[in-house]
C-alpha cells in the first residue's frame, strides 16, 4: 500500500512532503482543535450534502449511460471539497465554477433539475435561482478566475459584503489567467477565493508533469497572497479554510488561493476512458478505500452519536426521491424550442436575427427532415 | 446649446468625463490610463478628478483588465476598458468571444455584460510593428458583439455615450490616425447617435462608396476630386457600426446609384466589405450597373511604416476604383 500511496501522491506532486492542512483523518479521528467552530448540525448537513451528491452523480452518469442526458464530467471522489467549500459561503456570495462543480453549485443554490437540464442540453441549464449569483459552468479552463476578480472588486467598491470563489483545476493552475488572477486580486486586495480542487489529473496528465512547482499553493506566495493547501477529502479542513478566507476577505485582506487535493474517481467525462493513461481500477481502489470523503466523515459521526444506518438508510431513500423528482422535472420541462436559439443574443434584436428567426420558422412550418 | 470645436480624442475624452460625472457605476480601467491620462491622453485629467478607484491602471495583462472588466459589470459596475492598441487585445480575445458576447445568452438574460472596449486602431500613424492593426471583422464575427467605428468628433462622442448604455459589449474602435488630425463643433450636452445607424455624408447619383474610420476622409477627398475631373457625384456613406450593419442604409443608397465602391483598410480576404457585396447581392442585385469593387488593405501582415502607404488605401487607388466602376 505504501508503494501505491507514494505513486499516488506523486501524481498529486505531493512528494516532499510538503504541509497539508488536516483537521480528520482517513479514520475519522480529529486531529485539529476546531473550538467548536462546526457545530453539531452542520456536521451533519455536511455528510448529507455528500451523501446526495454522490447519489446524484451516480445517477447522472447512469442517465448518460442510457441516453437520457449527454456527455457528463462526473465529481465523484471531490464531495468534501465541493460541499464544504460551498457551505462556507453565504447565500450572495458569487460562485464560478466549472463544468465539475455542479455539486458546489447545488449546494450553494442550484436546483437539481437545473443541472441536469445543462447536460441535457437545454438552453436553460445554466440559469440560477433568482437572486442567487451562480454563474454558468466555464468550459475554457481558468477564464473564470478573473470574473470572480472582477465582482469581488465591485463588492469592495460598493461596500457589499460578499466574497467571490472561483473554482478550478490543477490543470487550470497553468494557465495565463490563474496568473493574470492571482496578480489582479491581490493588488486591488479583491475579497476573491480561488479554490483548486487539485485532483492529481488534467484529464490524463498527472500534475508533476504539469508543472515543476511542488504544490499550487505555494504560488501565492509569488503574489503576497494568502495560500493553503488542505486535505481536500477532509471537509472539515476546507470547511475551516474557506472560512477563514472568507473573513479575511471581509476584513480587506485581501484573496486567497486553496488548494484542496483530492481525486476523482471516474473518467474525465463520460467521453474518456481513465484506464489508457491511469491504472484506473489500482488508483480509484485505494482512494475509494483509504482516502474516501463521505467514509471518513461517517467514521467520526458515527463515534460521536451523530450518524447511524438507520439515518443512512432514510436520507438515502429520502435523497434518492428527490433526485427523482428533480430528474422528472427536467425530463418534463418544455424541450428547448428552436426558435429561442435567437433570444437572448442581445437585450434587443436587429434585423439579421430578426430575419434568421422568420428563415428557420419557415423551415419549421414545412417540417423538420432529418 | 453651443457647441466647441473638438479633436476627436476631445471628444472621446468629454464623452467619458460626461458619464463618469452623471454615473457612479461608470469607471475607466486600462494600461497607463490613469496618472499618465492614456498613450494618447483621451483619459487625461480623469484620474484626478474621479480618484483611482474609477480611473483604474491596471497591470499589463488585456486577459485580466477584460476578464476582471466582465466581473466588474455582472456586478452593476459600468466599465469602460482602455486597450492600449487593437492588436494588443489578443491575449483578451478569449474574455470576449467565449464570455463577455456570450454570457447574456447562456444566462436567457439573467446576466448581462454592460462593457465597452475602446481602442485605437488603424495604420498611418507610424507606428511601430503591430501598432497599426485593422482586425474589426474578428469582432464582427462574433454573434453578441457590436463593433463601432467613428470617423469624426461627433460621431465619436454620441456613438460612445450609446456604448456606455449599451446594455451589450460594444467594441469601439478608434482611427488612431483621425485622434487629432481636425475639430469640429461638438454639442456640449450629452448626446446619443444609435448604434446600427450608417450616414449619408455627401449626396450623389453616379455611385456609393461605403467606408469608415480614417478611410472616410479617403473616400471623401477622392469622391470630390472625381466630382472636379470627371463632374461624376458619388454619395458617401459611413458606415459607423460595423455589427450589426445597417442594411437599410447600404441599400437604399445603391437602389439610388446602382454602383457601390467600398473603401477599407482592413485586409481584404473576408473583410467586411465582403459582407457589405453580399448584403447588395441579397436586397439590391438587379439595381446594379457594375460589379461591386473594393479597395482595401491588402493581404499582408500591416506592413513596417517605412512602406505602410502602399499597403494603405489611398485617394488615388479610391479614384481609380470608381473610374473602373462607372467606366465598367
Amino acid at each position: 500500500m505504501e508503494k501505491m500511496e507514494n505513486q499516488i501522491m506523486k501524481a498529486h506532486s505531493i512528494g516532499g512532503d510538503p504541509e497539508m492542512y488536516r483537521v480528520l483523518t482517513p479514520d475519522g479521528e480529529i486531529i485539529e482543535t476546531i473550538d467548536g467552530k462546526i457545530d453539531k448540525s452542520l456536521m451533519v448537513k455536511m455528510y448529507e450534502s455528500m451523501l446526495l451528491l454522490r447519489t446524484f452523480d451516480r445517477k447522472s452518469v447512469n442517465l448518460q449511460r442510457q441516453g437520457r442526458m449527454g456527455t457528463y464530467a462526473p465529481f465523484e471522489g471531490q464531495e468534501a471539497a465541493q460541499v464544504g467549500s460551498a457551505l462556507a459561503l453565504s447565500a450572495g456570495d458569487w460562485m464560478f465554477p466549472t463544468y465539475r462543480d455542479h455539486g458546489a453549485a447545488i449546494i450553494h443554490g442550484q436546483e437539481l433539475y437545473r443541472v441536469f437540464l445543462y447536460w441535457m442540453a437545454h438552453l436553460e441549464g445554466s440559469v440560477c435561482p433568482e437572486g442567487k449569483r451562480i454563474l454558468p459552468p466555464s468550459v475554457p479552463i481558468a477564464t473564470q478566475l478573473v470574473h470572480a476578480v472582477g465582482t469581488a472588486w465591485a463588492s469592495r467598491l460598493k461596500g457589499e459584503e460578499n466574497v467571490s470563489i472561483a473554482y478550478f483545476g490543477d490543470g487550470a493552475t497553468s494557465e495565463g489567467d490563474f496568473h493574470e488572477a492571482l496578480n489582479f486580486a491581490g493588488v486591488y486586495k479583491t475579497p476573491t477565493i480561488f479554490f483548486c480542487q487539485n485532483n492529481g489529473y488534467a484529464i490524463s496528465m498527472p500534475f508533476e508533469k504539469q508543472s515543476a512547482s511542488k504544490t499550487i499553493s505555494q504560488r501565492a506566495s509569488a503574489y503576497d497572497i494568502h495560500g493553503v493547501r488542505v486535505d481536500g477529502n477532509d471537509i472539515f479542513a476546507v470547511w475551516l479554510a474557506v472560512r477563514k478566507a472568507v473573513e479575511r476577505g471581509l476584513k480587506g485582506e485581501g484573496p486567497t488561493l486553496i488548494e484542496a487535493i483530492t481525486f476523482r474517481y471516474g473518467a474525465h467525462t463520460t467521453a474518456d476512458n481513465p484506464n489508457i493513461y491511469r491504472n484506473q481500477n489500482e488508483i480509484s481502489t485505494f482512494w475509494r478505500e483509504n482516502r474516501d470523503p463521505i467514509a471518513r466523515l461517517k467514521r467520526f459521526l458515527e463515534k460521536e452519536g451523530l450518524w447511524n444506518e438507520e439515518q443512512e438508510e432514510k436520507s438515502s431513500k429520502q435523497f434518492n426521491e428527490l433526485i427523482d423528482l428533480h430528474l422528472q422535472k427536467a425530463e418534463a420541462y418544455p424541450k428547448s424550442e428552436p426558435l429561442e436559439m435567437f433570444n437572448h443574443v442581445y437585450a434587443g434584436e436587429s434585423w439579421h436575427l430578426k430575419e434568421q428567426r422568420q428563415e428557420l420558422k419557415q423551415i419549421l412550418k414545412k417540417g423538420v427532415k432529418k | 446649446m453651443m457647441g466647441k470645436s473638438l479633436t476627436m480624442l476631445q471628444a472621446i475624452t468629454e464623452a467619458m468625463d460626461q458619464k463618469l460625472d452623471h454615473d457612479d457605476r461608470v469607471m475607466i480601467m486600462g494600461e497607463d490610463i490613469g496618472v499618465n491620462g492614456g498613450v494618447f491622453r483621451s483619459t487625461e485629467g480623469l484620474h484626478e478628478k474621479y480618484g483611482e478607484n474609477r480611473i483604474v491602471d491596471t497591470p499589463l495583462a488585456e486577459s485580466g483588465i477584460i476578464g476582471s472588466a466582465i466581473g466588474l459589470s455582472l456586478n452593476g459596475m459600468l466599465p469602460i476598458v482602455e486597450i492600449q492598441f487593437l492588436a494588443f487585445i489578443y491575449p483578451g480575445f478569449e474574455q470576449l468571444i467565449s464570455h463577455a458576447a456570450r454570457m447574456r445568452y447562456r444566462t436567457r438574460g439573467q446576466f448581462g455584460v454592460p462593457l465597452v472596449i475602446r481602442t485605437p486602431y488603424g495604420a498611418g500613424i507610424r507606428g511601430p510593428e503591430l501598432h497599426s492593426e485593422s482586425v474589426e471583422a474578428f469582432f464582427a464575427h462574433t454573434p453578441g458583439l457590436k463593433v463601432v467605428a467613428p470617423s469624426n468628433p461627433h460621431d465619436a462622442k454620441g456613438l460612445l455615450i450609446s456604448a456606455i448604455e449599451d446594455p451589450d459589449p460594444v467594441i469601439f474602435l478608434e482611427p488612431t490616425k483621425l485622434y487629432r488630425a481636425f475639430k469640429e463643433d461638438v454639442p456640449e450636452e450629452m448626446y446619443r447617435i444609435p448604434i446600427g445607424q450608417a450616414k449619408v455624408v455627401q449626396e450623389g447619383s453616379d455611385l456609393t462608396i461605403f467606408a469608415w474610420g480614417t478611410m472616410l476622409r479617403e473616400a471623401l477627398n477622392a469622391a470630390r476630386k472625381i466630382e472636379k475631373e470627371k463632374g461624376w457625384k458619388c454619395e458617401v456613406v459611413d458606415l459607423r457600426t460595423l455589427y450589426p450593419l445597417d442594411r437599410d442604409a447600404i441599400v437604399q443608397s445603391i437602389k439610388k446609384t446602382g454602383r457601390a465602391l467600398i473603401v477599407h483598410e482592413a485586409h481584404k480576404t473576408a473583410g467586411l466589405g465582403a459582407e457589405i457585396i453580399s448584403i447588395i447581392n441579397d436586397e439590391a442585385l438587379i439595381y446594379l450597373k457594375a460589379p461591386i469593387k473594393r479597395v482595401t488593405g491588402f493581404d499582408v501582415p500591416v506592413p513596417p511604416f517605412s512602406i505602410e502607404d502602399h499597403y494603405l488605401p489611398t485617394v488615388e487607388r479610391v479614384k481609380q476604383g470608381i473610374v473602373e466602376t462607372i467606366s465598367f
